[in-house]
């Protein structure tokens, strides 16, 4: 039988995945990329308790709707930021755009 | 066993697995590509809780466009030259022991706690439904949502503009 | 639930209902759209330019693309040195399947039973929209995997282009769910009884039509595989069977954008006296014999003039066709 609980343990675990990609990784698009992936597992979040604890409404699938807009935007401004640092740095790795640092 | 058993445990192996392969390969364009089949199985979970409208948006939005866009910014800048240098950085071990450390408490705090199951059932054609509620309850999200995305937009090209 | 539509077949028999759908798609599509479709290309292109195109496979040339696929498939593998294979492998995979997709939500006619289509999904016209976009990412692959410079321009271009037109094509669909009140594309076509929406939307179905053929790469906006500029754009390095998949996706494609303008423009199956299948078949093979006629007849746009285009003629005027469509349909309501 597949409960709530199911699809809140396997956002719990695309949500850590995304962390470890966020606190590892070098390459600045990489980052993105587990950021999107922390997203989905709110929205799968969101949809599963819509689903089982308040069918009566679509509030649930509203907030992933914007949820999903708002990821996309900032996907959009994150990305224009890497090529921008890209074209005046000459690299997209994190630790090495160290500029500010005394 | 029924279908939809069968069908969820699939589906979370394919997010999963492609979730592993994008945020630990050494080669970033795998990474990038192996986002559509992560986002197709998320579509299928949607699918699954009955919110299509949803998951169409998910294959439009995610899959579509975002994975396209990342897959531009990777090509435009040193995606080529630099897949031979080390793509993590030395918090490794770290890293890997906070995540797994908040993915344990959080499925722990999950299982031990009895939800209760909600009373109704989901419309039947939910576009129908989002659609009311976007233009009656939740109108000021919807314009609030509108203005977010023309800034950002604007922004984006702006800051992406070459130099003259 | 919402797409179940209460089930009445266990799991196994729905998931065997689904191969043989696919097997059925995508043997149909790779003999009428691919085979036939390129024999018909040839033809029509011979007759527009006052010679006979191929003659002398077959009676009238007809089992030329036969003779054409046996070539192919007996021809070397070749995979560049230093190119990514598995993602010179997988992009062949990627966008034929996005193209045999769309062809699930079209209804190709009716019998006492109900819609001949293989599934009714409420969402249909969004569904379209959203597997027409995932092309974009198989071409991104296409063109980085073959480690050659000329792929790669030709398959940012290309996906440039794609996604600059799909917002056009999605303004042409949400105006016309709107008129229908319904995304379903049976609810669509029965809609239409009255009335074909290439009536009430003129304006609709000329940008559908336009943005149909950029989103299939044709000419006049052809220039990402303009074969005297970039050898053959994205898909250069491909060999042999994958070359033949790309244009089986390239060719599918065309015939499931002709396939989706019938059904929300002309009417679908409707029409009075021949059998509805008849009827779409007639109609699908206008809407080709259109598209065929413009590619052979117009030159190529350059690549700012069509995303100029795009950008800043169909948006505006597809936004403006749908807010006074939205208007009136309201008006008419109060």
């Amino acid at each position: 039988m597949v409960t709530l609980a199911s699809y809140l343990v396997l956002s719990a675990v695309v949500f850590a995945l995304g962390l470890y990609a966020v606190v590892t990784r070098r390459n600045g698009v990489a980052i993105l990329m587990g950021i999107e992936l922390m997203l989905n597992a709110a929205n799968i979040n969101l949809v599963a308790f819509n689903k089982y604890a308040a069918p009566g409404a679509v509030q649930g699938q509203i907030f992933a709707l914007i949820v999903i807009t708002l990821a996309a935007c900032e996907a959009a401004v994150g990305l224009a930021l890497v090529l921008a640092a890209y074209r005046s740095l000459e690299t997209i790795h994190v630790d090495e755009i160290n500029l500010m640092r005394w | 066993m029924t279908g939809e058993v069968i069908a969820f445990y699939a589906l979370a192996a394919v997010i999963l697995i492609s979730g592993l392969v994008v945020v630990s390969s050494p080669n970033i364009v795998h990474s990038a590509v192996a986002l559509v089949p992560a986002f197709l199985g998320i579509t299928g979970v949607y699918i699954l809780l009955g919110a299509e409208f949803v998951a169409g948006i998910q294959v439009l939005i995610y899959a579509g466009a975002i994975t396209v866009l990342v897959l531009f910014v990777i090509m435009l800048t040193e995606g080529g030259t630099g897949l031979r240098l080390p793509q993590r950085n030395e918090q490794g071990p770290i890293g890997a022991s906070v995540a797994v450390a908040l993915a344990v408490l959080l499925i722990a705090g999950v299982t031990h706690t009895t939800w209760g199951r909600g009373a109704g059932t989901l419309p039947a054609y939910t576009p129908g439904a989002i659609g009311r509620s976007f233009l009656g309850a939740n109108l000021l999200a919807f314009e609030g949502t509108s203005i977010v995305l023309l800034v950002s937009l604007i922004g984006a090209v702006i800051i992406a503009r070459k130099e003259e | 639930m919402g797409l179940a539509e209460a089930a009445a077949f266990p799991w196994y028999v729905e998931l065997g209902r689904a191969i043989a759908g696919t097997v059925l798609i995508f043997s149909g599509v790779a003999v009428v759209a691919a085979m036939f479709g390129v024999l018909l290309e040839r033809k029509i292109s011979a007759w527009m330019q006052s010679r006979l195109g191929p003659k002398h496979v077959g009676p009238q040339g007809l089992l030329q693309t036969i003779a054409d696929t046996i070539k192919l498939l007996q021809k070397e593998n070749i995979v560049p040195r230093n190119a990514d294979a598995t993602i010179f492998a997988s992009a062949v995979l990627v966008v034929p399947l996005a193209a045999l997709l769309d062809y699930v939500v079209i209804p190709f006619g009716t019998t006492r039973w109900g819609p001949l289509i293989f599934r009714d999904l409420n969402i249909g016209v969004l569904y379209f929209a959203a597997t027409s976009s995932l092309v974009v990412v198989g071409i991104l692959m296409a063109g980085w995997g073959s480690n050659n410079k000329y792929a790669l321009v030709g398959g940012l271009r290309s996906a440039s282009q794609m996604v600059s037109y799909e917002i056009p094509m999605g303004l042409a669909l949400i105006t016309v769910a709107l008129l229908a009140g319904s995304l379903s594309t049976v609810k669509i076509v029965d809609a239409q009884a009255h009335w074909w929406y290439a009536v009430e939307q003129p304006l609709a179905f000329l940008i559908f039509l336009i943005a149909a053929v950029a989103e299939v790469n044709r000419v006049p906006f052809d220039l990402v595989e303009a074969e005297s500029e970039l050898v053959a754009g994205y898909f250069s390095e491909y060999t042999g069977m994958r070359f033949a998949l790309f244009q089986l996706g390239e060719y599918g494609e065309m015939f499931a954008m002709a396939a989706m303008a019938v059904t929300l423009f002309l009417g679908g199956w409707r029409g009075p006296v021949l059998p509805p299948v008849l009827w779409f078949v007639i109609k699908l093979y206008a809407l080709i014999f259109v598209f065929m006629w413009v590619r052979w007849t117009y030159p190529r746009f350059r690549i700012d003039q069509l995303l100029g285009f795009a950008w800043k003629v169909l948006i505006p005027v597809g936004l403006v066709n749908l807010v006074v469509t939205a208007f009136v349909v309201m008006v008419g309501q109060r």
